[in-house]
């Protein structure tokens, strides 16, 4: 087998191969900014790097975010295209999940991601692979009781000291991380989700108000 | 014939997913997923609906396009894709979709200009663009005048809008008369049956001393919001067809006018009219009136070639292949105001084709 990994649910654009046993490349750079212009230059050197080229690969699977929807649809649509082109199964996994797998903590903790507006994305998990509560966005004082105690992992939790003063490595997520879960999990028989993005919020869209009389009264 | 270019075009600058094919100057599929209805309650297109629409869409919208087309994948010649200009996220969409499907198939990736797809839509209904082209550009985002004599190269705004969009106002003067959205075919519709000389609005920017190509709406839509509203102070009934066939005369006699003059300064005799708006039918027939007693060729795409779709987005990444312009970098990025004069997104190692033979000054009046 022949997984090809991406996330771009975070500043992080992160790409890798892993053939089953072992990650075999792998490519992240931190820019919030240009996922859509470094992920494709990525995939394309990660894939160099590994001496293969994309039609080897079989299967896909690619960070579900929860994150900033314009970066994170790049890496979805990405997943979703490469399957369609190549004919091979993509699958998602959560983004906080994969940051869990690499924390560098055992027992229970936090994984905070940023979700700007003053907000975070986060879940608590029980162990590196046992995520507890759903994924959510929230203010950091408002789960500050749910969390505290808790040592926390991501770049979320170091831009909020107070709710999350024991942060761990790693900040950013990885592919390498994503890939190997997501190879551990399929070689456990088990199904991985529908790689469809996590928004969490509702579109901001606000309804026009009624027509507005132009003519001063 | 099969040594013409068989190019794939994506496009997400706004609410439509599109996907089209062509074959050189032949249409093979045109597959649209709108997202228009999720908009219509907000009275206008939002553009994060819009991306979340295109990202659900357009896997969907590829596989359509191929089946209807009859074509593999495989023996695509390129992948075009709408660069800018549009919403930054939607486009963003697209982009990402056209990189990875022409990656992953080994094909070329052409990042196109939506205005200029816009214009060589039409070799899918009347052949070859003559070079020079005169191109009047109409829709609920764009107003513009643009001269052609090499749609893959060369692109010069005469004019633009400098506040609305001509279907900005249709929309405005739709919600005004509770018409709903999106407005032009509506007051189209309520215009047939209105006496479009019932109430003198203001034509914009046609004074003496007025850019000459210039477009302004602006003023027309404050003058017509005004005239209902007294209508309705005085607890009068609002003539709603002479509302709607007035203001789309104001509209339209502006827009013809301006194209008209803008063909016979320039000594061109063709005009292409393109845009959602170039399916109203008073645009199509007044066009048509001036520019027969000017000696002038009218090229008008039928109405669903107008509005935003795929197939021009492949006609132009045809015209691409077939006059060997550089293909785009995979660095692509979607541009939201890439300007009219480029035409095409080369790779930055090719940007040697990006010719433009004729001056391009005073062209940004
Ligand atoms: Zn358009």
């Amino acid at each position: 087998m022949l997984l090809l990994a991406l996330d771009t649910a975070t500043p992080a654009v992160t790409v890798a191969l892993h053939d089953g046993t072992d990650v075999v490349a792998a490519s992240s750079q931190v820019d919030a900014r240009r996922h859509g212009e470094l992920l494709l230059p990525a995939v394309d050197r990660v894939l160099a790097e590994a001496g293969t080229r994309l039609d080897a690969v079989t299967a896909i699977v690619v960070g579900t975010g929860p994150g900033p929807y314009t970066g994170l649809r790049v890496g979805l649509m990405t997943a979703d295209t490469f399957g369609l082109a190549l004919g091979v199964p993509v699958h998602g996994l959560c983004t906080l999940d994969a940051l869990a797998y690499a924390a560098d903590v055992e027992g229970p903790f936090v994984v905070a991601t940023d979700a700007r507006r003053k907000e975070v994305y986060w879940a608590r998990y029980a162990d590196p692979r046992t995520r507890v509560t759903d994924p959510a966005v929230d203010r950091p004082a408002e789960i500050a009781e749910a969390v505290a105690g808790l040592p926390a992992v991501g770049a979320g939790a170091l831009l909020y000291p107070d709710t999350f003063p024991d942060v761990r490595a790693p900040e950013h997520v990885t592919a390498a991380a994503l890939a190997s879960l997501a190879a551990e999990r399929l070689a456990a028989g088990a199904e991985l989700q529908a790689p469809r993005p996590l928004y969490l919020r509702r579109p901001d869209a606000q309804v026009p108000k009624n027509y507005k009389v132009v003519t001063p009264k | 014939m099969a040594d013409e270019p068989l190019v794939l075009g994506i496009e997400t600058s706004c609410d439509e997913t599109g996907v089209g094919i062509v074959r050189g100057h032949t249409l093979l599929a045109d597959a649209i997923a709108s997202s228009v209805d999720e908009h219509a309650r907000f009275g206008g297109v939002v553009p994060e609906v819009a991306s979340r629409a295109h990202l659900e869409a357009m896997v969907p919208t590829i596989d359509r396009a191929l089946k209807e087309a009859g074509v593999s994948a495989r023996d695509l010649d390129g992948i075009a894709v709408t660069a800018g200009p549009g919403l930054a996220g939607a486009l963003l969409v697209g982009v990402s979709a056209a990189k990875a499907y022409a990656y992953a198939l080994g094909k070329p990736l052409y990042g196109v200009n939506h205005l200029a797809s816009h214009i060589c839509v039409d070799q899918l209904e009347h052949g070859a663009l003559p070079e020079p082209t005169m191109a009047l550009l109409v829709s609920g985002g764009h107003s513009s005048l643009l001269l052609s004599t090499d749609i893959t190269a060369d692109v010069r705004p005469m004019g633009s809008t400098i506040d609305d969009a001509a279907g900005e106002a249709f929309d405005k003067i739709a919600r005004v008369l509770n018409l709903g959205f999106p407005g032009g075919p509506v007051i189209d519709r309520y215009a047939k049956e209105g006496d479009p000389d019932a109430i003198a609005f203001p034509r914009g920017l046609t004074g003496p001393r007025d850019p000459i190509y210039d477009f302004s709406f602006s003023g027309l839509k404050t003058a017509v919001a005004r005239w209902i509203e007294a209508k309705r102070a005085a607890g009068e009934e609002v003539p709603v067809r002479d509302v709607a066939a007035s203001f789309q005369e104001a509209v339209v006699d502006v827009l013809t006018r301006k194209a008209v003059r803008a063909c016979k300064d320039e000594g061109v005799d063709h005009l292409m009219i393109g845009g959602g708006v170039a399916a109203n039918s008073r645009l199509r027939a007044l066009a048509q009136e001036r520019c027969e007693a000017a000696g002038i060729r009218l090229r008008v795409p039928r109405p669903k070639l107008c509005t935003d779709n795929g197939a021009m987005v492949a006609a132009l990444g045809a015209e691409m292949v077939a006059r060997n312009r550089a293909a785009s970098d995979w660095d692509l990025s979607a541009d939201s105001s890439l300007p009219v004069t480029d035409p095409h997104v080369p790779g930055a190692s090719h940007t040697h084709d990006h010719v433009h033979e004729v001056s391009k000054e005073n062209l940004y009046s």
